[in-house]
């Protein structure tokens, strides 16, 4: 059975982009100094959208001059209670110009107008909200009376959720007190730069935020600059790990939240079709392009076949295509590179002996896509069931007992998320406590709120994101400077 | 003057609730702060260093999911333990940090008062550092701490006894294991102390002691693919503490930095959460 569907594009009457773009320093907008640009470009279209601006070494220092010198004069000197209300003035700018942000989000990255709209820009506005309300109640923090602000933090951010990583970042550092320079990744600044906007409406001291557009050699300056007090990342492991050793023997504290490789585990007692759905929304939400994706697919041997067929049916009905478009499912891969990186692993996946099935979709002629992809006949040293692909790729493998789930789930050096399906509620809870991960979603996946610490176990990183133990990221106790420890907030 | 001749003790290693010698078979001599020889401890290796993360390993499965009312009891029992022996610690602190009498004993009570302090919070720092979450949807949504799992600690050069409790207890009472380098020019109330783990209940492996040089055994648990984190408390040059970051980095490992405090004044929960994940569930409301 197929459905017909009528296009239901989005109107991109809302957005006004720019030819060109500067870097935001000191609450201005401005040029790099030897105007070295690139471009970002619509990943669903191949078309440029701006000329974005790369920052170099001059730039990066002018930025974290402009972050000391506010975080010395305005940020650290004012009161909570007014840090809060800038906070909250950003959270309601964000809800205003909500629409704004999708399409704009949409079209720099290429993901549907349904998920930009319900889940990327609502959830930024919310963790501006949660944590301006924090700000002049730090002393419930958990880390003792008047904990400390750490200073000016430097934060990179990834390009699969722009404006929600933005604002996972920007939120805490500044309820704790901190002033922060942003880096956006290289394919996604453009919602960055309107957020840059939007302080600029919120009447937000200059250089309480800075964003300087540029790739991994603007990152590294960032890094390595001497006047940075704390390092928070989001991305891939091996950068992570990079940065650890750049900052070794320095006082810089760190947060990083890295890959992962899920395992969403279906116990036979799980009603199947609703199973289908969480893994179906584990692992093409956003592509896949998504750290704590339910990447890997543990069923319970007895439903295997009767799973893996459901979630085929299930499959052929998403839709690919027009990431502007409201009945859009999948929307296009960010850029050629990650595409090629997808394609590698897929080809490892058919090399190694998986046995490989595509969604039927029709591709566009432009830009750059993947079709759902689902291996079978998976086994734990196949490379499609131990690296992280980022991509709408399901690797299905499969267990006979919980015990066995257990230790399949949990082998990996990853350990960001993993999900449970089952009836049971004593096995939910003994598979929560067994399962070595951060974040466990049982009998749903996926989910994110302000209030709800995010981040990983092993290799995945450490330091949260959200809740009450995400603030200990952004402060240090009053009377304890070893609490300046790496990942040991 | 007594003429009877003293047994001597052999001062070993404490691995997975064993004494092993140094399977390397080397030994260095341990002076008092006056010079004289005291004793031959083990000079731990790189083997030495990996069986006892295997050993840490074996031992973090059980330890871990033991209740929290039980580890508690666990560290607790050290504690008494530790008061029987009150008198030799005292002269085992005395001979290494040359400490007068009252400095020694006040130092000995502190680090039997601190594993009590600890114990206690087995069955209460959840409850304090973990919380339910009021998520904006259908969703009941619960924060526990969980241990890292196997820590490897550097402990302090200095306090051989107050500061080598203040390092371990709070690696192990919520669940994780350790292997501890002991202080290298004062490593015999660490040992004396392997002596009190071994008849407290502690199981095997939960808590492992070297004994040597921390620049020559610490680099390859900084960079060992099983140990979760690093403790580099007893550090003491900036040059090692570096590369030790920098191996840690490797495999992402929780890194604690090198520091000097007062290990007499009253701890907080710095050390405790510092070896804690923060794990997050989600689970649907409905009818």
């Amino acid at each position: 059975m197929t459905f017909e569907y009528a296009p239901a594009p989005e109107s991109l009457a809302i957005v006004s982009i720019a030819p060109s773009y500067g870097l935001f320093i000191n609450g201005e907008f401005v040029y790099p100094t030897d105007g070295t640009t690139f471009k970002t470009i619509n990943p669903a279209t191949e078309e440029v959208l701006a000329e974005m601006s790369e920052a170099n070494q001059s730039d990066v220092n002018a930025a974290v001059n402009a972050a000391r010198r506010s975080y010395d004069r305005i940020w650290s000197v004012m009161s909570g209670r007014d840090r809060a209300k800038y906070l909250f003035r950003i959270a309601r700018l964000l809800q205003e110009r909500a629409r704004e942000f999708a399409v704009l989000e949409t079209l720099d990255n290429g993901k549907p107008i349904r998920e930009s709209r319900d889940i990327d820009v609502p959830l930024a506005a919310a963790h501006f909200f949660y944590h301006a309300g924090w700000a002049d109640k730090l002393d419930y923090a958990g880390l003792g009376p008047n904990p400390q602000a750490l200073g000016v933090a430097g934060q990179i951010i990834p390009w699969n959720f722009p404006l929600l990583m933005l604002a996972w970042k920007i939120a805490p550092a500044l309820a704790c007190g901190n002033t922060v320079v942003l880096k956006p990744a290289e394919t996604t600044s453009l919602t960055a730069m309107l957020f840059a906007e939007v302080c600029q409406q919120a009447d937000l001291p200059p250089g309480v935020v800075n964003i300087i557009t540029g790739a991994g050699d603007t990152g590294r300056m960032l890094v390595e600059h001497d006047g940075i007090d704390k390092i928070a990342f989001t991305g891939s492991t091996e950068v992570g790990k990079s940065i650890g050793r750049a900052i070794a023997g320095t006082n810089k504290r760190l947060t990083l939240e890295l890959g992962g490789k899920a395992a969403n585990i279906v116990f036979d007692d799980a009603p199947i079709d609703q199973a289908v759905e969480g893994i179906v929304d584990g692992i093409f939400f956003n592509q896949g392009h998504v750290c704590c994706a339910g990447s890997r697919l543990l069923l319970q041997e007895s439903i295997a076949e009767e799973t893996i067929a459901a979630l085929k049916l299930r499959l052929q009905t998403l839709r690919l295509g027009d990431p502007l478009d409201k009945n859009t499912d999948i929307g296009a891969i960010n850029s050629p590179e990650q595409l090629n990186k997808i394609h590698e692993l897929i080809k490892s996946g058919d090399d190694e002996g998986a046995q490989r099935w595509t969604a039927p979709c029709d591709i566009p002629d432009k830009g750059w896509w993947c079709a759902p992809t689902v291996f079978t006949n998976v086994t734990q040293a196949h490379r499609i069931a131990r690296e992280e692909i980022f991509g709408p790729v399901l690797s299905v493998l499969t267990f006979r007992t919980p015990d066995e789930a257990v230790e399949k789930a949990n082998n990996t050096p990853f350990g960001l998320s993993a999900g449970i399906w089952t009836e049971k509620g004593s096995r939910i809870l003994w598979m929560a406590n067994q399962l070595r991960a951060g974040v466990i979603w049982a009998n749903t996946f996926n989910r994110f709120d302000p209030t709800s610490p995010f981040g990983g176990f092993k290799e995945s990183g450490f330091g949260r994101e959200g809740g009450i133990q995400g603030l200990a990221a952004y402060l240090q106790a009053a009377n304890d400077s070893a609490d300046q420890a790496r990942g040991t907030s | 003057m007594n003429d009877r001749v003293e047994v001597r003790k052999t001062y070993k290693l404490f691995i997975k609730g064993a004494f092993p010698r140094s399977e390397s078979g080397r030994t260095y001599e341990v002076h008092d702060t006056d010079d004289k020889f005291l004793a031959n401890a083990a000079k731990a290796s790189r083997k030495d260093a990996r069986d006892a993360v295997l050993a840490a390993r074996a031992g973090f499965d059980g330890w871990s999911a033991a209740t929290a009312y039980n580890r508690g009891q666990v560290l607790y029992r050290v504690a008494e333990v530790m008061e029987g022996r009150r008198e030799q610690f005292i002269a085992d602190v005395q001979a290494a940090e040359g400490s007068g009498d009252k400095k020694s004993a006040r130092v000995v009570d502190a680090a039997i008062d601190r594993l009590v302090w600890y114990a206690g919070w087995a069955d209460k720092y959840a409850q304090v550092v973990g919380n339910t979450n009021p998520v904006a949807g259908p969703y009941f949504n619960f924060t526990i701490p969980e241990p890292t799992g196997v820590v490897a600690a550097i402990a302090p050069q200095d306090s051989s006894l107050l500061g080598l409790v203040s390092v371990i207890a709070p690696i192990v009472v919520t669940g994780n294991a350790v292997i501890v380098v002991a202080s290298t020019r004062r490593p015999i109330p660490a040992i004396t102390l392997t002596e009190v783990l071994a008849t407290s209940d502690v199981p095997p492996g939960v808590i492992n002691v070297l004994t040597g040089d921390p620049a020559e055994i610490a680099p390859w648990l900084a960079s060992h693919g099983d140990v979760n984190a690093i403790d580099l408390t007893g550090v003491t040059s900036a040059e090692l503490a570096k590369k030790l970051e920098i191996e840690a980095a490797g495999t992402v490992k929780r890194v604690r930095p090198p520091a000097q405090p007062n290990w007499l004044a009253n701890p907080d929960l710095g050390r405790l959460r510092s070896f804690v994940e923060t794990k997050t569930v989600w689970h649907p409301l409905g009818a």
